[in-house]
């Protein structure tokens, strides 16, 4: 399966869901926001949906600015 | 004396913002945020570094039981792009707050106007209290008011140009006409233009450069509360006119030596 992670194209076997990807990452969850095809994932729904072929994610924190 | 900002629904007694963004290290930023006296701090929002995911990210050195957090859409050129960074911002940090900030062209750091309405409508009805960065255009500040932001943020001079007000005159012109808070944003140098800003009326200020690039980011931070704070007094209390001529202070009567019986 494929999918554009912050802008790089990445692949991942099938079945790979939101929570497990921050895993791979070695992301911890707090830090994070995800959105999913210019939509945002809810924290309490990185385990429940598969990501599918072709998915933009966005990978978000929070950096110094004014 | 009970003077509090109210922006939205959120309640503040100081009316200095700050920024998080410069700052030679952690430390003096913190430091500089402690002297400030601010109650509220931006943050922007990136994407993180795939090859190093796990490193601390800038909310490890933001205390929020002291500080409210006001992220920004900082580096969005259009309307879609802002409106997705306020929503994952609402999802990280838990906040409504977001400052809205659509600019136009990296030279100037000017905002696109028509991008900035088109997105505080967007997050204004998805429920977000919209802090917008504006132009000093009395206009623009009034459609934004009237779409439903919490505040308008017209700049005193170019992002990060120490430039102080530039055109007092419109920004009283935006705080006359305004229903909502007018707070400057962008372009205070030094502690006068503070000062000379909250002199205006405006409601509060937002700063980043201006303490984040001093020689002594703290003790700049410090003077910029002590001018924020002077500069708002002198305005409720209300300046002498100004004159041409001069006016003695003391008694033009009964001087010595000029023959007169007192």
């Amino acid at each position: 399966m494929k999918a554009t992670i912050n802008g790089q194209p990445s692949e991942f076997p099938d079945g790979l869901t939101v929570g497990a990807l921050l895993e791979r990452l070695g992301t911890p969850r707090a830090g994070v926001a995800v959105a999913r095809n210019d939509r945002v994932v809810r924290r309490a729904e990185y385990d429940l949906h598969a990501l599918a072929d072709g998915d933009r994610i966005e990978i978000i924190k929070a950096v110094a600015g004014g | 004396m009970s003077d509090l900002l109210h922006v939205g629904r959120y309640e503040f007694s100081s009316r200095l913002i700050v920024g998080t963004g410069k700052y030679p290290s952690m430390e003096a930023m913190q430091a500089a945020h402690e002297a400030s006296g601010a109650q509220m701090v931006t943050v922007a929002i990136r994407r993180i570094d795939l090859g190093n995911a796990s490193g601390n990210t800038m909310l490890d050195y933001i205390d929020r039981s002291k500080l409210t957090i006001l992220p920004n859409t900082a580096g969005c050129y259009n309307a879609n792009e802002a409106v997705l960074t306020a929503h994952l911002a609402r999802e990280l940090l838990e906040t409504d707050l977001i400052k809205l900030e659509v600019i136009g062209d990296a030279a100037t750091l000017h905002p696109d106007v028509r991008e900035t309405l088109d997105a505080a409508e967007r997050l204004v009805r998805d429920g977000f209290t919209v802090l917008p960065y504006v132009g000093d255009d009395p206009i623009a500040c009034k459609q934004l008011e009237d779409l439903g932001c919490a505040a308008v943020m017209p700049l005193a001079a170019p992002i990060g140009s120490g430039l102080g007000v530039c055109n007092p005159y419109s920004i009283r012109i935006i705080k006359e006409r305004a229903g909502v808070p007018v707070i400057v944003d962008a372009g205070v140098g030094t502690a006068s233009d503070a000062a000379i800003a909250m002199e205006l009326g405006v409601d509060a200020l937002l700063m980043n450069t201006g303490i984040a690039a001093a020689r002594d980011p703290a003790l700049m931070a410090s003077a910029m509360k002590h001018a924020v704070l002077a500069g708002r007094q002198a305005y409720l209390a209300g300046r002498m006119e100004k004159r041409l001529y001069a006016n003695a202070s003391s008694p033009m009567r009964d001087l010595v030596g000029t023959g007169q019986v007192g």
